[in-house]
Parts: structure tokens; sequence; C-alpha cells
């Protein structure tokens, strides 16, 4: 049970949900935009926040899609992980998503609300930061188009108001090499000791890992394209150059094992490209 | 725009029926099954989204009913365990040991259930995958697999 009440909200459209925003904002009221509420409802049961109000934002046409127009995958920020994992469409991202929480849970987290969460791990992003993606977010009523990096650094940064209405993919990246990698402690389900998703371009690898930090980031491009360099000096050189960003904890891991086990991921990386390359794929 | 700001009345659909109930929006699915309209099948254990002791269907699909508030249901198709109606996959648990206390049972049900429909030429992946979503403390999960593999094999 949740031990406080709230209003609940489901507008139809972009400019009721940004109008109820700003209503209740008026009202001296705490809003939030609410996609799949997993994470809102648990913390919420648990008293670690309190707001006035949910807009649920499952109705709004613009948040639920799933398509591919002029050569951009959109996807609405909406659409659960398993919508993106069933649909195929964007092979990486659907891996990635389908090793978040449980199966179960991914019929109710929406994409938009994963890279939303205070929960650090946002793995939902890692395919998406890596692929130049770009994002239609709402402000004061307006639909603005931007890079997804610009209000994305492993954190999101909008303002009050402002929601993710899609994310937008140029479908050149969707069927590129990719190499997924997810570790956890013990059990399969579980937050990540490290989550990496990579894909190989014409100009090279570009990855992006979770649970190193206490946010997502990229890996140094320059450092894991180093052709004249040996794959597992490659490796040791990219740990080194993030090493101050890696934390270590009681409970998941040390900041030495991380650093032990990211190593070997990248080197897992690296011979996954290299087999998808002798492969055609 | 659907708007509740305090005590409603709501209307949902529960096993093929529309009901009508007085909620608060911050009532869970779960909780309103239970407690507002007697579906005791559904079961609370973590309350936490961990366990899927409380698994239902919206449109088809297993859903956590912690995890989902009452006014969220509204305009969608809910099934919970007595709206299975002997199923295939109640006999598959009987004849092959599904379960032993029971506490977790209704979950599986329906997460198998709507492997069936939505899956029904699993692999063994897709089945350990839909599977993990759910924690039975007796330890149940090898004939629980043997359940749904039945059902899959059209052996029930």
């Amino acid at each position: 049970m949740i031990a406080f009440d709230f209003a609940y909200f489901r507008p139809e459209t972009l400019k009721e949900a940004n109008e109820t925003y700003k209503q209740l904002i008026i009202a001296g009221k705490l809003p939030l935009y609410y996609g799949g509420g997993t994470e809102i409802i648990s913390m919420a049961r648990a008293g670690s926040i309190r707001f006035d109000a949910v807009i649920d934002i499952k109705s709004i046409p613009e948040c639920n899609t799933l398509c591919v127009e002029n050569n951009q995958l959109i996807i609405g920020s909406a659409v659960t992980l398993t919508k993106i994992a069933e649909s195929g469409c964007f092979p990486l991202l659907g891996k990635t998503v389908s090793r978040i929480a449980d199966h179960t849970i991914q019929d109710k987290i929406t994409i938009g609300g994963n890279i939303a969460g205070s929960i650090i791990y946002r793995e939902a992003a890692l395919p998406l930061m890596i692929t130049n993606s770009k994002v239609k977010i709402i402000k004061k009523n307006k639909l603005h188009e931007l890079p997804l990096l610009e209000i994305f650094d492993g954190n999101l940064h909008l303002q009050n108001g402002e929601l993710i209405v899609q994310f937008l993919i140029d479908t050149n990246y969707l069927n590129l090499s990719y190499c997924h990698v997810k570790k956890t402690k013990l059990d399969k389900i579980d937050y990540p000791l490290i989550t990496l998703a990579a894909i190989k371009t014409d100009n090279g690898i570009n990855a992006a890992v979770s649970g190193l930090a206490d946010k997502p980031f990229l890996l140094p491009v320059k450092i894991l394209n180093e052709q004249d360099v040996p794959e597992a000096v490659r490796a040791d050189k990219t740990v080194g150059a993030i090493q101050n960003n890696i934390i270590g904890d009681l409970i998941i891991a040390g900041k030495e094992y991380r650093m032990f086990v990211l190593k070997n991921v990248l080197v897992q990386m690296f011979e996954n490209f290299k087999e998808a390359q002798y492969a055609g794929i | 725009m659907l708007a509740f700001k305090d005590k409603s009345i709501i209307s949902l659909n529960i096993n093929g029926d529309n009901v009508t109930v007085m909620v608060n929006p911050s009532y869970t699915l779960l909780h309103v099954l239970r407690e507002n309209l007697g579906l005791t099948g559904t079961k609370p254990g973590c309350e936490n989204g961990d366990c899927g002791s409380c698994t239902v269907l919206v449109d088809g699909w297993p859903i956590k009913s912690c995890l989902m508030l009452a006014v969220e249901a509204i305009g969608h198709q809910v099934i919970t365990v007595e709206g299975l109606k002997n199923a295939p996959i109640q006999r598959s648990f009987v004849e092959n040991w599904g379960f032993q206390c029971g506490y977790c049972t209704s979950g599986f049900l329906m997460v198998c259930h709507a492997l069936k429909n939505i899956h029904p030429d699993a692999d063994d992946f897709i089945i350990e995958q839909w599977l993990q979503s759910n924690l039975c403390r007796c330890t149940g999960y090898g004939e629980i697999k043997d359940a749904v593999k039945a059902v899959l094999e059209n052996k029930i």
C-alpha cells in the first residue's frame, strides 16, 4: 500500500499533459510524469518519495509510437521494454532491455521511465548513447528535437514540466555488429556489476557502460580504436583512463574487482567483433 | 482526459466482467483485486515487484499487480487466476507436481498461461526467461518447467 493520497491524470494529447503539469504547479502541487510507474510505485510504497499527482502519459499517441520513418527508428517514451524487445527493431537495444529487471516487469517498464528514473543504472540508455540518437522533448507546449547527449550525460537534465516524447535512431545504426555483455554478482536477474553495449561502425567501436559508476557513461573512443595497439593493451588503457570514475562498494563489488571485470569484458568485446567480422555479420 | 483527484468510482474489466469499485488513485491493482473485489487468488508477496506472486494478465500480458495502480487498469482487460477456469496449464501443474506450498502458484500459472498464448513455440531460453520473473520458496522450478513444457507440447 502507498501511504499517501495523490491525484491521477491520463491525458490523451501532449498539450493536455503539458497544460495539466503547468496547472498543478500553479496550484502549488508536485506532479510527476508517469510511464510504467514501477519505480514510482515502489519508492512511494517505501516512503522514499512524495508527490501530489501523477500524469500518466501512456494514452498519448506520440509517446506510443514504434515505427521507422524517414530513415529513423522512432520509439515513443511510453513504449515498454517488452514491446521493443519483441519487435526486433533494434537488436542491440532489444538485447539490452531484455536484461533489465525481469521479463514480467519489462511488460510495464517504459524506455522513457528507465532513462528518467532515479535508479542509477539506466541500461536502456546505453545503445542510444553510442548511436548518436536524438530525442524529441516537449517544452512549453512545443516539440524540440535535439541530440540525446545534450540532455543526458548519464543523468537526465530536463526542466520542470519538460518530457521526453520520443527517441530517434538513424536506421544505419540498427543492424551493425554489436556486443552486449551484462555481468551480475550472483543471479541473472539483478542490477549490473557491469553492463556494456558496443557497436562497430565504419569509424570504429563505440561503447558505453553502466554499473561501474553512479551513472552510465561512454568509454573513450580513441583508446578503443587504436588499431596499432594490441587489444589486451587497449583494454588495459581503457580501464586506466576511466579508473577515477569507477566506484566500489562492499555490497556488490570493490573498485579493483570491477576494474578486473571490465578489462575481461572489453577483451570479450574485441573477440566478439573479430568473430563477427570473420562471420560477415 | 481521465482525471481522479480523490476517492472515485471506477469501472474495470476483470475476468470478462465489468465491475465498478470505489478506489483512491493511490490503490494498487493488487489491493483492489483482493480487498475490494475479494479475488484473493492473486497473492501479495514482496509488494515490490520481485516475487511475482501477484501476477495477473493485462490485455494478455503478465503484469505484477503490486506495481500497477488500479486506475491504470481502466480500459484494459484484466484476468486473474480465478478467470483461468480450468485452463490446460492448471491441469498440467497438477499432473506434473508443479506446486508444493502453493503460495506462488497463481502467479506462475498466469505467467505460464500467457507464455503458451504468446509464444506457443517457446524454446528453453524463452521459457526460462519468462519463468525467471517468479520466485518459488519451495524451489519447485523443475516441476513448474515440466508443467509448462507439457502444455507447450500439447500433452495436456
